[in-house]
C-alpha cells in the first residue's frame, strides 16, 4: 500500500487511540481527582497566593465572564504596548523594528483571540522577545481561556440546580499547568531532537556550495511550535509556518505537530463523557464530528494525491500530486491531512499553502472554518457544538411535540435567542466582511491589483477565505492575498472581536442559565440526546445553519475556479 | 461590585506576571538546556560541512543552478533563508500556468535526454518555505544522465550514489522517501576528488 496513504492512516489512528485517555484525564483534572501530575499542586498553590485568588471560591456565571473579559482586555494592552515598542526592547539580534500601530492592533487581536492571523513574517516583524513574551505567552494562555470557559460550562452541565459554575482563575491556571505545559515538553523534546532550533543567537550566514551568501532564520522555534499546535493556536514561529523544514524538519514531527494540532480537541468530547458520566452522549457527539472529519480528510487527500488538472494537461508526470506550496517531505497526502486537521480545528498553522490547494481542496479547509464545530479549538469547538445542540433540541422537541429538554434543563426562549443569535453570528461577519471587500474591489482596479494575488474565481477565494478564518479564529490564509494594510489589519481585527467573544460570552451564559433552572428528572416523555436519530438531527442543523448559508459565496469562489477550466 | 472590577484587574496583571515567569523564563530554560545538551547543533540550525567548511544548513535547501549538481525545487523567495514562502499561486492561475510551462520547457533543454511525460511536476513547481531541502527519488533519477555527463563519472556510480542518498519513509512505512540535495551534492564533491 502507497506509504502516504499509511501515514495519513497512522496519524488519525494515533488521534483516536490517545484521545480517550487524555479526555479520562481532562475530566479527572477539572473536577479535581489525583492524578499523575499531583506533584505540581504546591507550585499552582503558590501562583494563587501570589495572584490573591481563593481556590475554593466558586463564581456565578457572570462573575466569571467578567474574570475571563477583564484578563482578555489587560492582554490586549499588554501585546499591543510590546508589539509596538519591540525595536527598543532586549532579545532582538536581528535588529526588527516595532510594528505600525494597526499591525500592532491586528497581531495583539488575532493572538488574544487565540486566532494567529498573521499578517507579518515572523522572520522580520517579531524579535525574540515578542515571540516569547507576546506569540508564546498568548498561544498558552488563550488556549486555556477557551479550555477554562469549556470546564465552567461542563460544571455548569453537569449540576443538577446550581448557582455557579466554579473558578475561572483556577481553570485558567490547571489548563497551562496539568494539560499544555507537560504535552508541550514532550513535543519541544521531539521537536529539538529532529532538528528544530532552539536558541537565541540570531541569524546564521554562510557560503553556499556555490559561493553565495545564505542568511538562516533561526531562535526559540522549538519552544512556540509545540503550544502553538496544541493550544489550537496556529501562529508559526517563522512566516511559511511549518511548512519550514525548520520549524518541522522531517516526517516524524510532522505527524507528532499535526497531531498535536486537533488532540486536545477531540479529547474534550470524552472529558466531557466522563465529566457528566454520560460517555454515551460523548460516544455519539464524538462520532458526528469523526465521521464529518474524516469524510473531508479522504476527499483532499483524494484530490491532492491526484495533482492538479491543469498541470497534468502539460502532460508532465503528477505521481506524487499536486505539488505547488507544498514540500517534499509532507507529502502531498500528509499536506492534504494537515489542511483538514488544522481547519477543522481553529488552528490554522499550514505546511503546505492553502492558496495553492486545488480548488475543491481550498473549499473544503474553508467549509470545514465555517462549519467550525467539529471537533474545533480547544473549549471552545465543543462549545459550538453544544450551540447546535440547543438549537436542535429545541426543533426536535417541536417536532415531536415534547418540551425541548437538554440534560434535565428546559430550554426556553432566552437560551434559544442567544443560541440563535451566536449561530447566525458567524455567517453574518463572514458574508458581511467578503461583501465589503469585494465590492471595494469591484469598483477599484487598483484595490484589486494591490491586495490580490489570483484573478477572478481565486481572488475572490483569496478574501472569502480571509474573512472565514477570521471569524472562525483560525488564522491560516490564502497567503496571496496582501494583508497587510489598514483595511484588512482593521476590518479583520473587529470580525476576530465579535467571533471569539460573542460565542463564549454566549454559550457561558446559555450553560449558566440552564444550570440555575430547576432539575427535571428524565422519563418516558423525555427527549433522548444520546441517539443515533438525535446526532443526524444535529448534523442536519449544523449542515443547515453552517453549511448551506455559505453555498452562494463558495460558489463564485472555489466551485467557479474548478469549473472554469 | 466595583471592588470585584477592581480585584479583576490586579488578579489579571498578576496572574500575566506569574505566567510570564513560569512559563517565558522556566518552560524556555528547560527546552533550551535540553538543546543544548541534546540538540543537533546545541540549538542552532543544524550545518553541513564540506572539506571542514561549513557549505550550509542540513534542513534549508539552497541554490544548485550548475550542471555539476543536483538541483533543488523552483523557491518563490530563492532560498533567502532569511524569510520564507510559497508563491502562494492558484493552480488554475493563467499566469501561473504560463510560468510552469517555462520552467518545464527549461528542463527539458538542461535534459535533453528527457520525454516532456517524464519530467517530475515537483522540478517545475515551487514549494510552500521557499527553501524545500529535499526532492523525490524520481526528481534526482531523472538528473543523474547530466550530473554524470557533466563530471564525466558513469551513470551507473551517480546512480548508486542517490540511493544511498534516498532517506526511506518513516520506519519503512509512513510517509514519502526524500533526497536531501545538499548532502547529496556535498558526497558528490567527496567521492569525485
Amino acid at each position: 500500500m502507497n506509504t502516504e496513504i499509511l501515514g495519513v492512516v497512522l496519524q488519525v489512528v494515533l488521534l483516536v487511540a490517545i484521545s480517550w485517555p487524555l479526555g479520562r484525564y481532562i475530566a479527572k483534572v477539572y473536577k479535581g481527582e489525583r492524578t499523575l501530575l499531583d506533584f505540581w499542586a504546591p507550585v499552582e498553590r503558590k501562583i494563587y497566593k501570589i495572584c490573591g485568588i481563593d481556590p475554593a471560591e466558586e463564581m456565578n456565571w457572570k462573575q466569571f465572564l467578567k474574570a475571563l473579559l477583564t484578563v482578555n482586555l489587560f492582554w490586549f494592552f499588554w501585546g499591543m504596548i510590546l508589539l509596538v515598542c519591540q525595536g527598543w526592547l532586549p532579545l532582538n539580534p536581528d535588529g526588527n523594528a516595532g510594528q505600525t500601530p494597526d499591525q500592532a492592533f491586528n497581531t495583539c487581536i488575532s493572538f488574544m483571540v487565540n486566532c494567529n492571523l498573521q499578517h507579518y513574517s515572523g522572520e522580520s516583524g517579531l524579535t525574540y522577545f515578542t515571540q516569547l513574551y507576546v506569540i508564546m505567552l498568548f498561544q498558552f494562555v488563550t488556549a486555556a481561556t477557551g479550555m477554562a470557559a469549556l470546564a465552567g460550562i461542563f460544571k455548569a452541565m453537569a449540576g443538577k440546580t446550581v448557582q455557579t459554575i466554579g473558578n475561572f482563575w483556577v481553570y485558567l491556571v490547571k489548563s497551562v499547568t496539568r494539560i499544555l505545559l507537560p504535552l508541550s515538553l514532550i513535543v519541544g523534546f521531539i521537536l529539538i531532537l529532529n532538528g528544530t532550533p532552539m536558541g537565541f543567537d540570531g541569524k546564521q550566514t554562510l557560503t553556499t556550495m556555490e559561493g553565495a551568501t545564505q542568511e538562516i532564520s533561526q531562535g526559540p522555534t522549538a519552544a512556540i511550535v509545540p503550544i502553538k499546535q496544541l493550544g489550537t493556536n496556529g501562529g508559526g514561529y517563522f512566516g511559511s509556518n511549518s511548512s519550514h523544514p525548520l520549524e518541522n524538519p522531517n516526517y516524524l514531527t510532522n505527524a507528532t505537530e499535526c497531531w498535536s494540532i486537533l488532540i486536545i480537541a477531540m479529547s474534550m468530547v470524552f472529558a466531557l463523557g466522563f465529566y457528566l458520566q454520560r460517555k454515551k452522549l460523548a460516544a455519539w457527539i464524538y462520532g458526528v464530528m469523526l465521521a464529518a472529519f474524516l469524510t473531508t480528510v479522504c476527499f483532499s487527500v483524494h484530490f491532492e494525491m491526484q495533482g492538479s488538472e491543469q498541470i497534468a494537461e502539460m502532460g508532465i508526470s503528477q505521481e506524487i500530486g499536486s505539488m505547488e506550496g507544498k514540500e517534499i517531505r509532507n507529502g502531498s497526502a500528509g499536506t492534504a491531512l494537515w489542511a483538514m486537521v488544522t481547519t477543522v480545528t481553529s488552528n490554522g498553522s499550514v505546511n503546505g499553502m492553502h492558496d495553492s490547494l486545488t480548488p475543491l481542496t481550498g473549499m473544503l479547509t474553508m467549509l470545514n472554518m465555517q462549519i467550525n464545530c467539529w471537533f474545533g479549538g480547544v473549549g471552545v469547538g465543543f462549545m459550538n457544538y453544544y450551540t447546535f445542540i440547543i438549537i436542535a433540541v429545541f426543533i426536535s422537541g417541536l417536532m415531536v411535540g415534547r418540551t425541548p429538554e437538554f440534560l434535565g434543563k428546559k430550554i426556553e426562549a432566552r437560551e434559544m435567542k442567544i443560541a440563535v443569535i451566536v449561530a447566525l453570528l458567524h455567517p453574518f461577519v463572514i458574508l458581511t466582511g467578503t461583501a465589503l471587500s469585494s465590492f471595494l474591489a469591484a469598483h477599484s482596479p487598483e484595490l484589486a491589483s494591490a491586495w490580490l494575488n489570483n484573478p477572478s474565481f481565486h481572488g475572490f477565494s483569496e478574501m472569502l477565505y480571509e474573512y472565514t478564518s477570521s471569524a472562525a479564529n483560525n488564522g491560516s490564509g490564502f497567503e496571496g492575498l496582501v494583508d497587510n494594510t489598514p483595511f484588512w489589519n482593521i476590518s479583520t481585527g473587529i470580525v476576530l472581536i465579535l467571533s471569539r467573544y460573542l460565542p463564549i460570552v454566549g454559550q457561558v451564559a446559555i450553560a449558566g442559565l440552564l444550570a440555575q433552572k430547576k432539575y427535571i428528572p428524565e422519563s418516558a416523555g423525555t427527549l433522548k440526546t444520546d441517539t443515533g436519530t438525535f446526532s443526524l438531527m444535529t448534523f442536519a442543523v449544523i449542515f443547515i445553519v453552517a453549511a448551506l448559508s455559505f453555498f452562494p459565496a463558495l460558489t463564485l469562489g472555489p466551485i467557479a475556479d474548478t469549473l472554469s477550466f | 461590585m466595583k471592588k470585584i472590577g477592581k480585584t479583576n484587574i490586579v488578579k489579571s496583571i498578576k496572574i500575566t506576571l506569574a505566567f510570564c515567569v513560569f512559563l517565558s523564563v522556566f518552560y524556555i530554560l528547560i527546552l533550551w538546556l535540553f538543546a543544548k545538551a541534546a540538540g543537533p547543533n546545541g540549538g542552532n540550525a543544524e550545518v553541513v560541512t564540506l572539506d571542514g567548511k561549513v557549505v550550509g544548513a542540513a534542513n534549508v535547501g539552497q541554490q544548485f543552478s550548475r550542471d555539476i549538481y543536483f538541483w533543488g525545487r523552483p523557491s518563490a523567495v530563492d532560498y533567502n533563508g532569511a524569510g520564507s514562502g510559497g508563491s502562494n499561486k492558484g493552480t488554475t492561475n493563467p499566469e501561473y500556468l504560463a510560468e510552469v510551462e517555462a520552467r518545464i520547457d527549461t528542463f527539458l533543454v538542461k535534459h535533453p535526454y528527457l520525454q516532456r511525460s517524464e519530467v517530475p511536476a515537483e522540478m517545475v513547481t515551487a514549494s510552500g518555505s521557499g527553501l524545500d531541502p529535499h526532492i523525490s527519488p524520481a526528481g534526482a533519477a531523472v538528473q543523474v544522465r547530466r550530473v554524470a555527463e557533466a563530471r564525466g563519472l558513469s551513470v551507473e556510480s551517480v546512480q548508486a550514489l542517490v540511493e544511498e542518498y534516498t532517506e526511506k519513509p518513516l520506519l519503512g512505512l509512513f510517509g514519502t522517501p526524500t533526497v536531501n540535495v545538499l548532502k547529496l551534492n556535498i558526497a558528490l564533491d567527496e567521492r569525485t576528488r
